[in-house]
């Protein structure tokens, strides 16, 4: 089941990127207003425990290619990842429920 | 062998599709992939509307990255390979530049409004000035930290015209007992609990003749992702000032404390701005000036060059306003120096070309090059560390070999 909805998301991603690049691109040469359209993004989390607790908690704010792009290594496992998660609710204002950082921290833990 | 350029794994037929932003780009196209030369460095190359292919560090916010290659085409780092970073995701995407003002208030004697047009008319002032990330080449601390894992693409180094701030706040009237001037522009998180990306500057540094409300780029309107219509420029300081899409100015007679300031780009308070690393400094301030950097541009880790030839080897050195006072390249490792000699001056606040010949016997040879600012500060030989990965500012080596 994991499989085929990234697979689906996947997808949907990348037909979502072409239509990014298709979109007004502005003009340099006079004050017309500008539409940008971002490229739709491509990364997705991978397979893990807890996976829609993290995809509906860390994604409202942020793309997955933050989480992706730390460091890796066993000084970033469940401390890091906990105090990456503490800062996004203390600093950020993340509204994760109190239930769920530690589904999250367990993914981030176990995934990355 | 890994280059320490982000070594682009792509066939070029892939890359050029890219940059010219074909109406039906294959999905091979996207298979473009930069490997930063750290543990988990690989990266998307990816494509956006006014940029030729980046290397993607996040999407949203988007976060770019120049490909190190750029730099040695050419000393002023061209619109669409400027770096691009924001912090929040609600980015002003539909933005109409004659509608567009800035507003300047506080502790001024007259609130004051100047749409893009007014401030176009102004007397206009021009500066080369490089902008760079704070946390640039912060992939290579080591111990790694946390946050934006960047190689060293998170500069550049353009043309920028606009108006002084001091111009734009001598209309408003600062009044008596202002201490500093807040910047905010029209990106803003995605929910009202996040800090919004505010900066703040000393009054008399807001007022120094230099900082500047920038219109244009390289003769060019300001790309979005690098702050159309209007972005604040404030010369030799890390980019974290560099408030993009500025429409709000606010004298205030206190030391601003909101989050970007107060508690994030904060650098340790000592002489050399850096800690043991693994340890925690003892008091902090905000980021400020650029350290000191020198890199080679011309030849990437891992190259293979002739041995006994003369080699040219060239590259680019900056500081944080004093100008580039000499640059020394070394190729035994750092053993003997020799002074490289300087490129066209462009400014105090410009990248600075510089070029040295050379002739390598045959083996391998560590090139190293150091840079010295007109202020006698230089490159230390070993990294520095702090906690945030910020200023990195070690003397660079580029391995290769002569056959």
């Amino acid at each position: 089941m994991k499989l085929s909805t990234l697979a689906a998301l996947t997808l949907t991603s990348l037909a979502g990127l072409i239509i990014g690049i298709c979109g007004s691109v502005p003009s340099e040469a006079d004050a017309k207003p500008v539409s940008y359209k971002l490229p739709n993004e491509t990364a997705t989390f991978k397979p893990g425990p807890n996976l829609e607790v993290v995809q509906n908690n860390c994604t409202a704010c942020h793309s997955v290619d933050y989480v992706q792009t730390q460091p890796r290594g066993p000084k970033f496992k469940e401390d890091f990842w906990r105090a990456e998660v503490t800062k996004m609710i203390k600093v950020y204002g993340a509204p994760i429920d109190e239930a769920d950082v530690g589904k999250i921290v367990d993914y981030l833990t176990q995934t990355y | 062998m890994i280059d320490r350029r982000s070594l682009i794994k792509h066939s070029g037929a892939a890359i050029a599709a890219l940059s010219a932003g074909l109406t039906s780009p294959s999905l091979r196209a996207f298979a473009a992939t930069a490997a930063l030369p750290f543990e988990n460095g690989e990266r998307p190359l990816v494509k956006y509307p006014q940029k030729r292919p980046m290397i993607g560090l996040t999407s949203r916010p988007p976060q770019l990255e120049t490909p190190f290659s750029v730099f040695n085409a050419n000393v002023i780092t061209p619109n669409d390979a400027f770096f691009v970073r924001y912090h929040l995701a609600d980015l002003p995407l539909n933005i109409d530049p004659d509608a567009f003002s800035v507003e300047i208030k506080g502790k001024v004697d007259k609130d004051t409004k100047l749409s893009l047009a007014e401030i176009k008319k102004m007397p206009a002032v021009d500066i080369v000035a490089v902008n760079q990330c704070s946390g640039n080449s912060r992939g290579f601390f080591n111990p790694r930290v946390a946050g934006g894992q960047l190689g060293n693409g998170a500069m550049g180094n353009a043309r920028w015209r606009g108006v002084p701030l001091k111009t734009v706040l001598d209309k408003a009237g600062v009044q008596p007992g202002a201490r500093q001037v807040s910047f905010n522009g029209m990106d803003g998180p995605v929910t009202d609990k996040t800090p919004d990306f505010v900066k703040a500057l000393d009054i008399d540094h807001a007022r120094d003749g230099e900082v500047m409300l920038a219109y244009s780029m390289n003769g060019a309107d300001l790309p979005v992702l690098n702050g159309f219509p209007l972005r604040l420029v404030v010369p030799g300081y890390y980019g974290t000032y560099w408030v993009k899409h500025l429409n709000e100015i606010t004298v205030i007679d206190n030391v601003f404390d909101g989050f970007w300031m107060k508690t994030a780009y904060r650098i340790p308070d000592n002489d050399c701005n850096c800690v043991d690393p693994g340890t925690a400094p003892k008091a902090t301030i905000p980021i400020n000036r650029f350290k000191v950097r020198s890199f080679i541009t011309s030849v990437a880790d891992g190259a293979k060059l002739k041995a006994g030839a003369q080699i040219t080897l060239t590259g680019i050195a900056f500081d944080g306003g004093k100008g580039i006072k000499d640059v020394a390249v070394s190729t035994d490792g750092g053993k003997t120096w020799a002074q490289a000699s300087l490129g066209k001056d462009l400014g105090k606040y410009s990248f600075r070309e510089w070029q040295m010949l050379v002739r390598l016997t045959a083996g391998a040879h560590e090139l190293k090059v150091r840079a010295t600012s007109n202020g006698g500060e230089t490159q230390p030989m070993e990294p520095l560390w702090n906690g945030a990965g910020y200023l990195r500012n070690v003397v660079e080596t580029v391995r290769v070999t002569a056959a």
